[in-house]
């Protein structure tokens, strides 16, 4: 399988990831050529095959439904580039 | 007083505990062969402050007899482990000026054990790359050199500050991550010892996810034993790791001199590949003659689905990415762009802050994720894992003990030499992603040099939850091959 120009484009705004028109075709080449790579896997047998969920077979854990961290908004917006108080500013998204 | 610097780790604990010198002499020794190193590009932020603190409530402990096992020792830390209060970017312009407020579990066990924080090394942006030449501080240079030549090599990657500097005697070991041989592959091409724990046996908290089903973190030490005493603090239980394993973390220390007599050394016939280098295959078969000479039994054995590894690699780590990466939104932390809308600013931010090889990744990773393509590829490659993970499964069945492969396919390569095609960088790590999609554990170490001087590591693949061997094996290699550290030109 290969993409084509509009597919890069589309994987483009998926990815949220600006690309500029003259990017496409370079990033078009370097995509089929993972995707080239990659098609050798088409000749294996896996019929039958479990996909892989968990490489270390274990028991999945559950903790307690309590709470056991919080109280430390000042934290959690500390890196953020925009804030108000504790809150995350964003571009308006509702008109 | 001999240099500092020139010591093992387990050399500077004796050192420490005999008082012959204290760990501010220790960190100071290292702080100033780290300034005069710059030019290796390997600490991506120093931070001779806390080490000078660090050193002097070690000093303090170790006199008052509490020290740790690691008191007074001084580390580098890789970039992709959050360190509290200091800035930890994992290389990439969209982390910008990120500074945790919480420390990686890792890297907090280093500092319960009384280890030294130096500053924080050099990485391929988000631990992609076989070069360190992606990172957004620019390439990091191999201490070593191919003789009478000044051309400057990479030192291998993700992990390429924490071996260049470990090689380079700037830090007494480093912590490092292994996705698909980011710990393995630069110890290989600056005859560093690197590990790769099983999976599972350190926790990831705390640490820039890549792939989170095969993300792991590992020491880089500058022998055998150095790496086992740093292990023993990384590894452990950890709650808020839910794929961090319950399991007590054994003394891997106690595993050196350990007689590796009886065991049973697989070599896989899929690893001799065609058009290897005959240094690679000679330095193979000395290492396997060296297991022999010290009791090892060696029996052929294969692995018929490591062809596969790469591709299915090259499909389930992005596809892992692209989710894990979704975090970097410009309205949380790090980098954002300004936008007309809120989706316009996601992707101006994400467009500017991702360097060309974990956007190429990303994208690939969101490709093979999309509906339609989903079962084709990302559901066929994780039935290829459990494939590959059999064949292992096999010959540990049949009483294999350990593995014996190279672990690169070549030396060191130059600084802009591989890259224009990107299937070219990832072939370096042939040999050692199986391991990663396998979960197991891997160790390289260096066994010898090329024709030109540059060093070459082996690499040893054990049973699960089986480091111990390793340790065990590695340091008959060790022994045999001696130690390499590279001429000081910098």
């Amino acid at each position: 399988m290969s993409v084509d120009a509009a597919t890069v484009r589309r994987i483009a705004h998926l990815a949220r990831i600006a690309v500029a028109d003259a990017e496409v075709s370079h990033l078009q080449g370097e995509l089929n050529a993972m995707l080239a790579f990659v098609e050798q896997l088409s000749e294996v047998n896996v019929e039958g095959v479990e996909p892989m969920t968990s490489v270390m077979p274990m028991e999945m854990k559950k903790r307690a439904d309590v709470v056991n961290d919080g109280e430390i908004a000042d934290d959690i917006v500390k890196n953020a580039p925009a804030t108000d108080n504790h809150f995350f500013l964003v571009p308006k998204v509702v008109e | 007083m001999t240099d500092l610097t020139s010591l093992t780790l387990a050399e500077a604990r004796t050192g420490l505990a005999n008082k012959t010198f204290t760990s501010l002499e220790l960190t100071d020794a290292h702080l100033k062969a780290i300034e005069a190193a710059r030019a290796l590009n390997a600490f991506v932020l120093e931070t001779p402050d806390r080490a000078r603190t660090m050193a002097r409530e070690a000093d303090a402990r170790i006199a008052d007899g509490t020290g740790g096992p690691l008191a007074g020792i001084p580390l580098g830390i890789k970039d992709l482990f959050a360190t509290k209060d200091v800035r930890t970017t994992a290389c990439s312009k969209i982390l910008d000026n990120f500074v945790p407020t919480y420390e990686s579990t890792v890297t907090s066990q280093l500092w319960r054990d009384g280890a030294v924080m130096l500053g924080k090394l050099n990485n391929d942006e988000f631990a992609m790359g076989s070069s360190n030449e992606t990172s957004c501080f620019g390439p990091v240079t191999n201490p070593w050199r191919r003789e009478g030549s000044n051309t400057t090599l990479v030192p291998g990657g993700s992990s390429g500050g924490s071996a260049s500097a470990v090689a380079a005697l700037l830090c007494m070991g480093a912590t490092a991550t292994d996705t698909g041989g980011s710990i393995r592959q630069p110890a290989a091409f600056t005859a560093t010892v690197g590990v790769k724990p099983t999976y599972g046996r350190c926790s990831r908290w705390g640490i820039v996810a890549f792939a989170s089903s095969l993300d792991q973190a590992g020491p880089i030490g500058r022998t055998v034993r150095d790496a086992s005493i740093l292990m023993r603090s990384m590894a452990g239980h950890d709650p808020k790791d839910t794929t961090s394993v319950d399991r007590e973390v054994p003394d891997f220390e106690a595993a050196i001199g350990r007689s590796v007599k009886g065991m049973k050394i697989g070599l896989p016939k899929e690893y001799r590949l065609d058009g290897m280098p005959a240094e690679i295959e000679k330095l193979w078969s000395e290492g396997a003659a060296w297991l022999k000479a010290a009791g090892a039994e060696l029996v052929d054995i294969s692995l018929p689905h490591t062809k596969y590894a790469l591709p299915a690699y090259y499909i389930v780590a992005p596809a892992e990415a692209s989710s894990n990466l979704a975090r970097y939104d410009g309205v949380r932390y790090g980098l954002r762009e300004p936008g007309r809308s809120i989706g316009e600013m996601y992707e101006q931010t994400r467009g500017e802050g991702f360097g060309a090889e974990v956007r190429r990744r990303v994208m690939i990773g969101t490709y093979v994720l999309s509906a339609g393509y989903y079962d084709a590829y990302y559901l066929r490659a994780q039935k290829v894992r459990t494939l590959i993970k059999k064949d292992f499964e096999d010959c540990f069945a049949k009483g294999v003990n350990a593995i014996l492969t190279p672990a690169t396919p070549s030396a060191a390569f130059g600084i802009g030499e591989k890259g224009a095609d990107p299937v070219e960088m990832y072939l370096n790590d042939i040999f050692t992603v199986t391991v990663n999609m396998a979960g197991l554990p891997g160790i390289a170490v260096p066994a010898g040099k090329d024709a030109q001087g540059l060093p070459l590591g082996l690499q040893l693949i054990g049973r699960p939850f089986d480091e111990e061997t390793l340790f065990s094996l590695g340091e008959v290699i060790e022994q045999a091959a001696g130690r390499f550290t590279p001429p000081k030109w910098w």
